[in-house]
C-alpha cells in the first residue's frame, strides 16, 4: 500500500471541507435575489436569456406551477433525447455512421439522463453520435443538474418565507444554477483535466497496430485497432460536477482517456463530492443560520466516513479467495481496478460516487469485495442523501430531518416543528412518500427482476453475487445514481424498461412531495423559538438525525442485504475459518 | 384527583371486567381496520391460524405444527393485548360517560309564561324546553336545561357534574349566572333563561366528548398514523419480497417457512405504538378529566403542549382573592397603637376581606381585641361609590378610611389637611404596588394603612417552570402600571398588561398569534369571551358566563385558573408518550433482526448463523421468542401509555436527551436480553 495514498485521504477531506464551505457561500449569493457579489452583471444575462424565452424574472409560482413547469420541461427534455438518439444515423456529426439507437435503449437512456440518474444501458463511444452525446446527453447533464439545484432551493424559500403562497421561479433558478454554478465551474474543471490528458477533440479516432493482433475491438484480421476520441473532457467536467455519471466511453473513468493520471482521478473525486457537500452551507447561508448547514453537512460526514473506511479496509485486506491460491494480496484487492489509482483511492471513488448520486465508476464495483460492495449498495439505499445529487441531495436530508423531527418532536412535547415551521399530517405524508417511493421501487423492482424465469442468462453469477448484481441495478436506477456493479447485462429488454420505471418514479416521486411541502410550508408562519423548541443546530440532534437515515434505510435493506453481500461475505470467510 | 371525583367512578374491577369483553368485541375486522397496523397483525394471526390447520396434513421439520400453532396464539394475543389497551383506557370514560348520563336523566320544568316570579307557568317535559324559554327552579328541583339567571340567587348543588359537594352561588347579573342543567337547587329559586336546545346542552357536549374520546383523532395522532401506516406498508414490501429474494440467492431450492415470514413482518411493523396509540390519547383526555378540566376536543389537549404564552389573570390565579392589610404606618405624631384601633374600629362591620385582614392585623401586631359594640351608639358608614370610603361615627369621632383623594376631600371639609409625612407614605406604598388606605378622625390625619396584594404561596416557582420550558408568562391586571409592575416582579412572569380592558386583551392575544406565538388564557366573565374565542387555548370556568364557557375549548369545573398550568403539562405529556413509545418502538426492530434473520435463513444459509449474537437455542425457539417479546411489549407497556411519560419541566433539549437515551437507546438494548431470557423459557419448556 502506498504511503502517500494514507496521507492523500484526510489531507483530501479537509480540503473538501473548505472547498464545500467556500462554494457553499458562493451559491448562496447566486440563488439569493438581491445577490451581492456583482449583482448587476449577473442580473443583466439572467434577465436576457431568460427574456429571450420570454419569462419574467420576477413572477413567482405557487409550488404547483413550479412542478407543472419542471415536468413539462423535463418531459421535453426527453422526447428530444429520445428522437436523437432514434434518428442519429441521418443527423450530422456521426463520424463511425452508428445505426439508431434500439427504442427501448434510447427511451431508458433519455429518461436515465433526463433524471441525473445517467444509467448506461449501452457502451458510449460505440452506440452514440457526437451530436447525440454532446447536444443530448451533455446538455441534460447540465439541465437535470440544474433541476436538482432548483428544488433544493424552492425547499429552501418553503423554509424561509411566511405567510406566501409561492416558492420561486423555475427558470429563474435553473437558468442560476446552470449559468452562474455549473457552466463555470465544469470550464475550469475541464480545464484542469485537459492539463492531466483528458482528450477534448472533433478528431474521430486513432488507428494503431496492437501488440497483440488478436485484441482490442478493431478488426483483427490487419492487426489494426481504433481507438475513438471525442470531446470528452468537457463530458467528464460535469458528469462529475452534476452528480451525472455518464461517462463518454463505456468504461467510464477508468478509461485513460477520462481520467489519465493519479491527480485527475483526485480531482475527480473532489468533483464529486464538491457541489453536494457545498449545498449544506447554502442552506445554512440561506436561512442565515449557517450551523442548520453545518449540522447537515456534519450528518453527511458521520455516514459517509465509517462506511467509507469499512469498505477501504475490505478492499486493502484484499481477496481471501485469491490469497489462498497464492495471488499476492499486500496492494489490496485489484481486481477490476486500475493500477495507476490502486485500491485505496479506488474505494475511495466507490464510496463518492454512490454516496453522492454521480454514479461514474474507475473500478469494477462488481469486484470489490463483499462487505465492500454491501457499502456501495447502503449508500445508495440510504435514499442517496449522504452528499446526495446536486440538489437532491440536500432536499432528501431535509426529508429525513422532517422525519426525525416529527419523532423527536413528539418526544420534546410539542407539535412538531422544523426551523419554525409546525409539522403536520400533509408534510409527514408527502415526506413519507418520498422517503419510501425509492425503496420501494428497489424492492419491487429487485423482486420483479428475481421471478424472471432466465434472468440468470443475464448475469455472470449466479446466488448470492447475482443478486447482489440485480439489487444493486435497482438500487442504482431508482435513487437515481447511474453507476453499475456490472456482470448485468442491462441492454435487456425487460431491463431496460423496468430499470426507467423505476428512474422516473425515483425521480419525480420524491421530487412532487418535496415541492408540495415547500409549498406548504411557505404559507405557514414561523413559530418563534424558545427553550422549549427542539433544535436542530446541535450535536445531538444531528446524531438523531443519522440514527434516523440508519433506522430507515437499515431497517428496509436488512434482509435483502443479507441474502447478498452478508451471506457471500460469510461464504468467503467461512473457508478461512474452516482452515485457518 | 379530586376526591369528589373518584366518588363518582365505577369501582375498577367493573371497568376491567367490561374492558375484557371489549377486548373481544374489538377483533371485529371492520373496528379494527380504522388502526392499519392492527389490522395487519390481525390478518397475520387469521394466516397462521390457517397454516397451522395445514400442518397437520403436511408436517415439515422446518416449521412443526407446535411451532405454526405457537406462532398463531401469540399473534392473536398482540391483537388482544393492543385491544385490551385501547378497552380499558376507554373504560374509564365509559364509566364517567354513565355517570353524566344519570344526571342528564328527563326532568320536569316550570315553563314560566311572564319573566317574574308567581307568574303562572306549565309543568313540561326538559326534552320540551327550547332556547329562550323562561323556567322556574325552586329548592329541590332539578335545573332542567343550561341556561342563564335573570333573577335570584340560589345555592346550587353542581356535584353531579364537578364532583364537588359544596354547594355554590348562583344569582342573576355578573360572572355567577350561568346554571347547568341537571344540577340541583338546595335552597332559595331562580328564575332561569334556557340558553341550549335539547341535545345541545353542556351536559350532552361533555358525554359526548368523554365517550368518544376514541373516535376523534387529533392532528398529532393523524400525523404519527400516516407515518406508521407508511412503516407498516414498506415492512409488507419487504417481507413479501424477502421470500423472492432467499428462493433466487439461494438457486430456487428452498425458501423461507411462510410462518417465519408473518412472524418477521409482524415483529418489524410498529405493533407497540399502532397498539398504544389510541390508549395513550384516550388516557391522556382522562387525565385531564381527572383534574377536572374538560376538553371540547382532544385538538384543544394537543394545542395545550404547543402553547408558548399563558395570558393569567392577577387575580385568583398569581395572587389571593383580595387584598390584606400588611403594616399600619402612623402620622407624625400619632403613636401606630392609635392608628391600628382606630383602623380596627373603622373596620368592624366592613365585611371585605381587606375589612377584615385590618382587624386581623390590628390584632396580631398589637394585641387589640375588637372592641364590644353592645352599649356604644356607634354609626357605622359602609363603603359607597360617591364617597369611595366607610368609617363609623361614634363618641364625636368620626373616623374614616379611604383612597387618598377621597380623604382628602373629607379632611378639606373638617378644615384639616393632609401631612407630606402622609403623602410621602401613600407614595411609597403604591409605588411597591400596594394599595395606601388613609386614615383619619376628623381633620385629624392618623396615618396610612398598607394593603398589598398577597402572591399565592409556591407560584413564583411554577412561572420558573414555565420559563425553563420556554413558555411565556403574562400577568392580566386591571391595576395601575406601578402596582402590576411590581407584583409581577414579585411573582415572577414574563410579562404584564396593565389597565387591562376586553379590548386590549382581544389586541393582544391578536398580537402574539400574528407574530407565530400559540396563547392559552383563563376566563370566567362575560366581558371576556372574544378574547377566549381568539386564544388557541382558553379555559373559561364553570363558574363563570355562559358566554365565556361558549367560548371556551376547555371548561374547569373546579373555576382555579392556576390549573391552565396543569392542562399545559398534561399536553405535553400525551405528546411526548406517544414519541417516547415511537421510538422505543422503532429501536425494537434492530435487535428482533438479529433473532429471526439468522433462524429464517438456517436452512438455506446456514452461515448467517454467525449473526445470531445472542445465541439462541433453535431457529423455532428464537422466532417464537421474537414474537412472544412483541406481544409482552405492549402489556408491559399499557401502564406507561395509560399515566403518561413522567414529565418534569425541562428545556426541549433535556427532554430529548432524556427521552432519546430512555427510549431510543432502551429501545435498542432492552430486546436482546429479554428475548434472550424467554428463549431459554422456550428451552426449559422443550422447546
Amino acid at each position: 500500500m502506498n504511503a502517500l495514498q494514507i496521507v492523500v485521504i484526510p489531507f483530501f477531506f479537509i480540503i473538501f471541507t473548505l472547498l464545500s464551505m467556500a462554494l457553499g457561500r458562493f451559491m448562496c449569493a447566486v440563488f439569493r435575489r438581491d445577490a451581492g457579489m456583482n449583482a448587476r452583471f449577473s442580473g443583466s444575462w439572467e434577465r436576457r436569456l431568460l427574456g429571450m424565452i420570454g419569462i419574467r424574472a420576477d413572477f413567482e409560482m405557487t409550488w404547483k406551477q413550479y412542478a407543472l413547469n419542471l415536468i413539462l420541461f423535463n418531459a421535453i427534455g426527453m422526447l428530444v433525447v429520445y428522437t436523437m438518439q432514434r434518428f442519429q444515423s441521418i443527423l450530422p456529426m456521426n463520424p463511425f455512421r452508428l445505426p439508431a439507437v434500439r427504442a427501448d435503449i434510447a427511451l431508458n437512456t433519455a429518461i436515465s439522463f433526463v433524471t441525473n440518474t445517467n444509467w448506461q444501458a449501452y457502451a458510449g463511444e460505440s452506440t452514440m453520435s457526437r451530436l447525440v452525446q454532446m447536444s443530448g446527453l451533455t446538455v441534460q447533464n447540465f439541465l437535470s443538474a440544474g433541476t436538482g439545484m432548483a428544488v433544493a432551493v424552492a425547499l429552501t424559500r418553503g423554509l424561509i418565507r411566511q405567510e406566501r403562497t409561492t416558492i420561486g421561479n423555475y427558470w429563474v433558478d435553473l437558468v442560476r444554477s446552470v449559468l452562474f454554478i455549473l457552466l463555470p465551474m465544469s470550464i475550469c474543471l475541464s480545464m484542469l483535466l485537459v492539463s492531466q490528458g483528458v482528450v477534448q477533440t472533433f478528431a474521430s479516432g486513432i488507428e494503431i497496430s496492437g501488440i497483440d493482433p488478436q485484441a482490442g475491438n478493431g478488426d483483427p484480421s490487419n492487426g489494426k485497432q481504433v481507438i475513438p476520441l471525442g470531446p470528452v473532457a468537457s463530458q467528464v467536467a460535469i458528469k462529475q460536477l452534476g452528480s451525472n455519471g455518464g461517462g463518454y466511453f463505456n468504461s467510464n473513468s477508468a478509461h485513460p482517456f477520462e481520467n489519465p493520471t493519479g491527480l485527475s482521478n483526485i480531482i475527480e473525486i473532489m468533483a464529486i463530492l464538491l457541489i453536494p457537500g457545498a449545498f449544506c452551507f447554502t442552506f445554512g447561508h440561506l436561512l442565515g443560520a449557517p450551523r442548520q448547514g453545518w449540522i447537515l453537512f456534519g450528518s453527511m460526514a458521520i455516514l459517509f466516513l465509517p462506511l467509507f473506511f469499512l469498505s477501504a479496509a475490505e478492499e486493502r485486506m484484499g481477496n481471501p479467495a485469491l490469497a489462498r491460491l497464492g495471488v499476492e494480496q499486500s496492494a489490496g484487492n485489484l481486481e477490476g481496478k486500475e493500477v495507476r489509482f490502486g485500491a485505496l483511492t479506488s474505494a475511495l471513488w466507490a464510496s463518492a460516487t454512490t454516496a453522492t448520486s454521480n454514479g461514474s465508476v474507475n473500478s469494477s464495483h462488481d469486484s470489490c469485495q463483499p462487505l465492500s460492495g454491501m457499502v456501495l449498495l447502503l449508500f445508495m439505499q440510504l435514499g442517496e442523501v449522504v452528499f446526495g445529487g446536486v440538489g437532491s441531495g440536500l432536499y432528501g436530508m431535509l426529508m429525513f430531518a422532517i422525519m426525525a423531527v416529527f419523532i423527536a418532536g413528539l418526544m420534546v412535547g410539542r407539535t412538531p416543528e422544523y426551523l419554525g415551521k409546525k409539522l403536520e399530517s400533509f408534510e409527514m405524508k408527502m415526506a413519507a412518500l418520498s422517503i419510501l417511493i425509492p425503496p420501494s421501487c428497489v424492492l419491487i423492482g429487485t423482486a420483479a427482476a428475481c421471478l424472471v424465469p432466465d434472468i440468470r442468462f443475464s448475469l455472470t453469477n449466479p446466488g448470492p453475487h447475482g443478486f447482489s448484481e440485480i439489487l444493486y441495478a435497482f438500487s442504482s436506477a431508482a435513487n437515481n445514481n447511474g453507476s453499475a456493479f456490472g456482470g448485468l447485462d442491462a441492454s435487456r429488454p425487460f431491463l431496460t424498461v423496468t430499470l426507467a420505471v423505476c428512474m422516473i418514479l425515483g425521480r419525480y416521486w420524491v421530487i412532487l412531495p418535496v415541492l408540495a411541502i415547500a409549498g406548504s410550508l411557505a404559507r405557514k408562519k414561523r413559530i418563534p423559538s424558545s427553550s422549549g423548541t427542539l433544535r436542530t443546530d446541535t450535536p445531538l440532534f444531528m446524531l438523531l438525525l443519522v440514527g434516523s437515515i440508519l433506522l430507515i434505510g437499515a431497517l428496509t435493506f436488512v434482509p435483502a442485504l443479507a441474502v447478498g453481500p452478508v451471506i457471500e461475505h460469510l461464504q468467503l470467510t467461512a473457508c478461512n475459518r474452516a482452515m485457518p | 384527583m379530586k376526591p369528589g371525583m373518584a366518588s363518582i367512578r365505577l369501582p375498577e374491577r367493573a371497568i376491567l371486567g367490561e374492558a375484557f369483553r371489549d377486548t373481544f368485541l374489538k377483533l371485529d375486522p371492520r373496528e379494527l381496520i380504522r388502526n392499519p397496523v392492527m389490522f395487519i397483525v390481525e390478518v397475520g394471526s387469521v394466516f397462521a391460524s390457517v397454516l397451522f390447520l395445514l400442518s397437520g396434513l403436511s408436517p415439515s421439520p422446518d416449521s412443526p405444527p407446535w411451532f405454526i400453532g405457537s406462532i398463531a396464539i401469540w399473534l392473536w394475543f398482540t391483537v388482544l393485548f393492543a385491544n385490551f389497551a385501547e378497552a380499558l383506557a376507554e373504560g374509564r370514560g365509559k364509566a364517567q360517560a354513565a355517570n353524566l348520563r344519570r344526571a342528564r336523566m328527563d326532568t320536569t320544568a316550570k315553563r314560566l309564561l311572564a319573566p317574574e316570579r308567581g307568574s303562572r307557568y306549565d309543568v313540561v317535559s326538559s326534552a320540551q324546553l327550547r332556547r329562550d324559554d323562561l323556567v322556574i327552579v325552586e329548592a329541590g328541583d332539578l335545573v332542567p336545561g343550561d341556561g342563564e339567571v335573570i333573577e335570584g340567587i340560589a345555592s346550587v348543588d353542581e356535584s353531579a357534574i364537578t364532583g364537588e359537594s359544596a354547594p355554590v352561588i348562583r344569582e342573576s347579573g355578573g360572572d355567577r349566572s350561568a346554571v347547568t342543567g341537571g344540577t340541583k337547587i338546595l335552597s332559595d329559586w331562580l328564575i332561569v333563561r334556557v340558553t341550549s336546545n335539547p341535545g345541545d346542552s353542556f351536559l350532552d357536549r361533555m358525554i359526548s366528548m368523554v365517550e368518544n374520546a376514541s373516535r376523534q383523532k387529533t392532528p398529532n395522532e393523524i400525523s404519527l398514523n400516516i407515518m406508521l401506516s407508511m412503516l407498516t406498508l414498506i415492512f409488507l414490501l419487504v417481507t413479501v419480497t424477502l421470500h423472492v429474494f432467499a428462493t433466487f440467492s439461494s438457486g430456487g431450492a428452498t425458501s423461507i417457512p411462510l410462518v417465519v415470514l408473518i412472524a418477521l413482518l409482524i415483529c418489524l411493523i410498529p405493533t407497540t405504538i399502532g397498539g398504544l396509540l389510541s390508549a395513550i390519547g384516550i388516557a391522556g383526555m382522562d387525565r385531564l378529566i381527572q383534574t377536572n378540566v374538560i376538553a371540547m376536543s382532544g385538538r384543544a389537549i394537543e394545542a395545550a403542549g404547543d402553547v408558548d404564552v399563558l395570558m393569567l389573570d392577577k387575580t385568583g390565579t398569581i395572587t389571593l382573592g383580595n387584598r390584606q392589610a400588611v403594616a399600619f404606618l402612623p402620622s407624625e405624631g400619632i403613636d401606630a397603637v392609635t392608628l391600628a384601633e382606630a383602623a380596627q374600629f373603622a373596620s368592624l362591620t366592613d365585611e371585605t376581606p381587606e375589612g377584615r385582614s385590618i382587624v386581623v392585623l390590628a390584632k396580631k401586631q398589637f394585641g387589640i381585641r375588637a372592641r364590644e359594640l353592645t352599649g356604644q351608639s356607634a354609626d357605622f358608614i359602609p363603603f359607597s361609590a360617591g364617597t369611595r370610603m366607610s368609617g363609623v361615627d361614634v363618641d364625636g369621632h368620626r373616623i374614616r378610611k379611604g383612597s387618598l383623594d377621597a380623604v382628602q376631600r373629607f379632611v378639606a371639609a373638617e378644615g384639616g389637611s393632609i401631612p407630606n409625612c402622609v403623602l410621602a407614605a401613600v407614595e411609597q406604598i403604591a409605588r411597591s404596588g400596594g394599595t395606601p388606605l388613609v386614615v383619619v378622625d376628623r381633620r385629624l390625619v392618623l396615618g396610612v394603612i398598607h394593603l398589598k396584594d398577597i402572591v399565592k404561596g409556591g407560584i413564583r416557582d411554577r412561572f420558573a417552570a414555565m420559563h425553563r420550558i420556554g413558555i411565556r408568562t403574562v400577568m392580566i391586571t386591571g391595576d395601575n402600571p406601578i402596582t402590576a409592575s411590581a407584583i409581577a416582579a414579585e411573582a415572577g412572569v414574563d410579562d404584564f398588561m396593565a389597565e387591562a380592558t376586553p379590548e386590549k386583551k382581544l389586541g393582544m392575544i391578536r398580537e402574539l398569534q400574528a407574530g407565530g406565538h400559540l396563547v392559552a388564557m383563563t376566563g370566567d366573565g362575560t366581558n371576556d369571551a372574544p378574547a377566549l374565542a381568539q386564544a388557541d387555548v382558553a379555559v373559561a370556568m364553570n363558574s363563570g358566563t355562559q358566554a365565556a364557557k361558549e367560548a371556551g375549548n376547555m371548561i374547569d369545573l373546579d373555576s382555579n385558573p392556576t390549573k391552565l398550568l396543569d392542562v399545559v403539562a398534561i399536553g405535553k405529556q400525551m405528546l411526548i408518550t406517544r414519541g417516547a413509545l415511537t421510538t422505543f418502538s422503532l429501536a425494537n426492530d434492530i435487535s428482533k433482526y438479529f433473532a429471526i434473520i439468522p433462524a429464517a435463513f438456517a436452512s438455506i444459509f446456514p452461515e448467517l448463523a454467525l449473526l445470531n449474537i445472542m445465541d439462541l437455542h433453535s431457529p423455532q425457539s428464537a422466532v417464537l421468542s421474537a414474537v412472544i417479546f412483541n406481544a409482552l411489549i405492549i402489556v408491559a407497556l399499557i401502564p406507561l401509555a395509560l399515566h403518561g411519560v413522567r414529565y418534569t419541566p425541562a428545556t426541549a433539549d433535556r427532554l430529548l436527551r432524556r427521552n432519546l437515551l430512555i427510549y431510543g437507546l432502551g429501545g435498542l438494548a432492552l430486546p436482546f436480553p429479554c428475548i434472550k431470557l424467554i428463549d431459554l423459557i422456550i428451552q426449559f419448556l422443550g422447546g
